[in-house]
């Protein structure tokens, strides 16, 4: 992999933490997104994977600002994009849009398709009826919906042509990045290799950059160029998907994988190790790294000290004893 | 499969009464359930697993009805059950549960309580020794700390711990038939994979059979026998588990199993199913399939095909197919 | 304690009851929702006014109720032409004449007619049903929009306001706007207004503080809509429904409380047709000639329950909150 590509995103030190109660000087704060650091280069889709609660969809809302980070950088082509004026942020924020997991929810049901397909086009300033009538039916061939259903209702489509539909707004802005947020989680099997094969199509046409965060590692793996593992609002671990998935580094990503159920009996295992107990409250998490009271080979110096990230090859680690 | 059969539904129907006609939500439906075994019911949404599951629970609610069909529960019929007899049947010897455990919990009582009325509405036992069987399945289910957790209300849980009360709840009477739908879709992969080992190591230490019905191919991989592929209310492709998977028979199984990504290969482009879900009040006049079938003949628009025997304990609904014996009696 | 939660599931299992309690939708989440599906399936899923239609089908009290009230408008509306006489024609001759053939329900102490007096009534209480309803919730709409979506300083300080209304005994607040400012229509309007809005502002503030987390609005945020964009096309319509209902059931309480302010002489003044005002004149005679204030307190009645049936039926098919439990 080239070194010189263009970084079209980058997270620096970016933390954020929701405060949900307590008193002023003892307050409890959720500490959803701790010391990210992130490049996501142009052209590329860059995974983020991880169990619920491990801070992946605030991170993806924190990098566009659909959430103001608590402290931390997110340089969007060069330009530091936290504690821009509204203003100045107009311009840039059209270059980033966000498709979401539940199809049900992210379309207004008191919206016809027409309305939420040209919403994006109105609010920057399209008022010729003609040309936008144009433009949204374009839109929906290109998601692969059919112009009749032009007067629709939400209500009136199925899981996987409301995400077809949720994808039209995304790129009617023709946006630099886009935040996937486990865009096929709540669909069927034989939809979501269509969602997936869309997304990937649109990509190719578009040179689009995704953001995309799920917590299935087989669709991860056949759609993302990197992958970037989060346990408890940290990284664990970052890396080109091919080598990362053959040989983990982390012993989290190689214990996710294990879990994974595979759709192949003869890849049963009633031995294989399990990750036992349950994820931590990222209210009050364990000291040191993160993942150590889950780890099965964790040691004294990992109650203690947060792992620093060590390079192997064109991948990064945070853990004091990488596998391998 | 002729193991000694704990749960026998035949021809099972289940249709929804609505405004704009009769949807058969379940269509002909035959499963059969040997003790101690795992058996999957895997399909999309809206293909009539968990339809099939109320109706066995006898939990189908207006605008739906059970119009055919027996369900035959250890030799006994319990299709047309009173309520009363039906719910001396239900969490006795047929439990059930659900997805989201958060919801299945009274959220105002102890767990270990619930656990605990679940016995005593069942059986004859004094409070003390119900409460020692409760902490006795806590344990079983891999709840640590039982004791505590007894008295434990069901939002100081997390939702892995929840799913194991959930499953010690319906595991406590011993049943001779457990139902599980979607048990694990609500759970993060690393609970899930804790949970399924759970099920199948109780399945073998109880001889309680399991009905799991889900979505996830890899699930039903993972720790199913025998396995039912449903699609638009029917029965497409039964077989057990290593042969469904190896010798895949019927076009939609194939498409379901092309159209996963794999994590041991890279593939640039995923195999898709074309279209939707037929409209149940609408469907094709042959084969439910065969709009989306990328095999699909002339005669499979105007021929509905029977579920023929493809190999041993193998069947398939499909044309291609009908030179095997037919196994059901349509 | 454990008692008591035997008595509460006194024939089953709490697992089964629970499934139970689901009822004929549950079938899990978004993977299971096959009743749902199905549902989309053939198209089956409902716009806000097919629920209505439904309602009328099957709610037969509330669709009567409707008819009842919809006569009664057209009534108001056409009241020369319904009402026998003029209900501001005295006949000394024929004053406190019992109920019969020439007036159905007799005449007052001026000798008008009692029934074209409540047709010409239904006028004024049926504007002051409407007119201070629909002001009260427009401000409240407003309010709870700008509290729920703003939030911080601007929530606290709406909020801080609607309950110090809401403290204050809604008739006493209203009495003493109306002796400040003196009696009469617009006055009413305008003190009914100001005490009725805290209400319709915190259902309204609660349903944008649920609707903003949905993601169809962060998608509008993530294109950049502008906030009043998002509160009034947005959050607004969907809480339409709710709206509908509770404007429904805050009619009938305008129309009783400006019955009260009448009655107290503070509100519609003679020789204006006010039921409010009717009831009272008729307290003199009330052992003599009942009718006088028992026909027009019939009258506000049967207005008054109509609008609560239509309100309930309403609720029951509209209001999303309820329809959850």
């Amino acid at each position: 992999m080239e070194n010189n590509r263009k970084i079209l995103l980058e997270a620096k030190n970016l933390v954020k933490e929701f405060y949900i109660g307590g008193t002023k000087k003892n307050p409890q704060v959720v500490h959803a997104v701790s010391n990210v650091d992130l490049q996501i280069y142009e052209g590329e889709t860059l995974a983020l994977v991880g169990e619920s609660g491990c801070g992946k969809s605030t991170l993806g809302r924190t990098l566009i600002r659909l959430l103001e980070p608590t402290s931390g950088e997110v340089d969007f082509d060069g330009q530091n994009i936290v504690g821009m004026s509204e203003g100045q942020f107009a311009g840039l924020r059209r270059q980033m849009q966000i498709i979401f997991q539940d199809p049900y929810a992210s379309l207004n049901p008191r919206m016809s398709v027409k309305q939420i397909i040209a919403e994006p086009l109105v609010t920057y300033g399209m008022k010729n009826k003609t040309e936008l009538e144009k433009q949204v039916k374009a839109l929906m061939k290109e998601v692969g919906i059919a112009e009749e259903f032009y007067n629709r209702y939400p209500h009136q489509f199925s899981g996987g042509q409301r995400q077809r539909i949720g994808i039209a707004r995304a790129i009617a802005l023709r946006p630099r990045l886009i935040i996937c947020d486990e865009p096929v989680s709540a669909l069927d099997v034989s939809i979501q290799s269509q969602v997936l094969n869309l997304l990937k199509d649109l990509q190719e046409k578009y040179g689009l950059t995704y953001l995309f965060i799920s917590h299935d590692l087989s669709v991860v793996k056949f759609i993302a160029d990197r992958v970037c593992v989060m346990f408890l609002g940290s990284v664990c671990e970052i890396g080109d998907t091919d080598s990362l998935y053959e040989k983990p580094l982390h012993p989290y990503t190689k214990l996710l994988m294990n879990a994974i159920p595979k759709a192949d009996p003869r890849l049963r295992n009633e031995e294989k190790e399990l990750l036992s107990g349950e994820i931590p409250s990222p209210v009050n998490p364990p000291s040191g790294c993160r993942f150590h009271t889950r780890c099965p080979y964790a040691k004294e110096i990992c109650r203690q000290q947060v792992p620093e990230g060590k390079t192997v090859g064109e991948r990064k680690v945070f853990c004091h004893f990488p596998l391998g | 499969m002729n193991e000694s059969v704990v749960l026998d539904v035949k021809n099972l129907k289940s249709h929804f009464f609505t405004a704009k006609g009769e949807v058969p939500a379940v269509d002909g439906v035959s499963i059969q359930v040997p003790a101690g075994k795992i058996i999957g019911i895997v399909g999309e949404s809206g293909c009539g697993k968990s339809m099939t599951a109320m109706s066995i629970m006898g939990l189908l609610r207006y605008p739906g009805r059970v119009v055919d069909g027996t369900i035959t529960l250890d030799g006994r019929d319990i299709t047309h059950l009173k309520p009363k007899e039906l719910s001396q049947v239900r969490g006795n010897e047929l439990s059930m549960i659900f997805q989201e455990p958060m919801t299945s919990l009274n959220p105002v009582y102890p767990v270990g309580v619930q656990v605990r009325e679940a016995i005593l509405l069942h059986q004859k036992t004094t409070k003390a020794e119900a409460k020692q069987r409760v902490l006795d399945i806590f344990q079983a289910v891999g709840i640590p700390e039982p004791e505590k957790r007894y008295y434990n209300y069901p939002h100081q849980l997390s939702g892995g711990l929840r799913q194991r009360v959930m499953i010690g709840m319906a595991m406590v009477c011993r049943p001779k038939v457990m139902i599980a739908d979607e048990p694990t879709t609500a759970l993060d992969v690393t609970i899930e994979a804790q949970i399924l080992r759970l099920m199948k190591r109780l399945c073998a230490e109880q001889g309680t059979s399991i009905i799991l019905i889900t979505h996830n191919m890899g699930v039903v991989a993972e720790i199913c026998d025998y396995v039912y592929v449903m699609y638009a209310g029917k029965v497409m492709e039964q077989a057990e588990t290593f042969e469904l998977f190896e010798h895949t028979k019927h076009p939609y199984t194939q498409g379901l199993l092309k159209s996963i990504p794999r994590l041991d290969e890279k593939a640039d482009r995923l195999y898709t199913i074309e279209g939707v879900v037929p409209n149940l009040l609408h469907l094709p006049k042959g084969c439910s399939f065969c709009t989306r079938c990328d095999q699909a003949q002339e005669r499979c628009f105007t021929e509905k095909p029977g579920l023929y025997a493809a190999a041993d304990g193998h069947g398939v609904r499909c044309l291609k197919y009908e030179s095997g014996v037919k196994m059901d009696g349509e | 304690m454990a008692g008591r939660y035997e008595e509460n599931n006194n024939v089953q299992n709490p697992s089964a009851l629970q499934a139970e309690a689901m009822g004929p939708d549950y079938a899990g989440g978004i993977h299971g929702m096959e009743a749902e599906d199905i549902a989309a399936q053939i198209g089956e899923s409902e716009t806000w006014l097919d629920q209505i239609k439904t309602m009328v089908r099957q709610n037969k009290l509330a669709a009567f109720s409707a008819l009842v009230i919809l006569v009664i408008i057209l009534a108001a509306i056409f009241a020369p032409l319904v009402a026998p006489y003029d209900h501001l024609e005295q006949s000394l001759t024929d004053r406190l004449t019992h109920p019969c053939a020439a007036h159905w329900l007799g005449t007052d102490e001026l000798g008008r007619d009692v029934l074209s007096r409540i047709i010409f009534g239904a006028r004024v209480s049926l504007t002051i049903g409407l007119v201070p309803t629909l002001i009260s919730m427009v401000i409240g709409t407003v309010l709870g929009l700008c509290a729920g979506y703003y939030g911080g300083k601007v929530d606290f300080v709406i909020m801080r306001l609607a309950d110090i209304m809401l403290a204050f005994p809604s008739l006493l607040l209203a009495m003493v706007v109306m002796y400040t400012m003196g009696g009469g229509l617009i006055n009413i309007f305008i003190a009914l207004s100001l005490v009725n809005w805290a209400g319709t502002a915190r259902i309204v503030r609660s349903q944008t503080l649920s609707l903003k987390e949905i993601e169809f609005v962060e998608a509008a945020r993530s294109i950049g809509v502008k906030k009043w964009t998002i509160m009034f096309r947005h959050i607004l319509p969907n809480c339409l429904p709710s709206l509908i209902v509770l404007f429904t059931l805050n009619i009938p309480s305008a129309i009783l409380s400006e019955a009260s302010l009448s009655f107290l002489g503070i509100g519609a003044q003679p020789p204006s047709a006010s039921w409010g005002l009717m009831v009272v004149r008729g307290k003199k005679y009330l052992f003599s000639e009942p009718w006088l204030s028992i026909a027009p307190s019939v009258a506000i009645m049967i207005v008054v329950m109509a609008f609560n049936f239509l309100g309930d039926g309403l609720r029951d098919v509209l209001d999303p909150y309820l329809k959850e439990q």
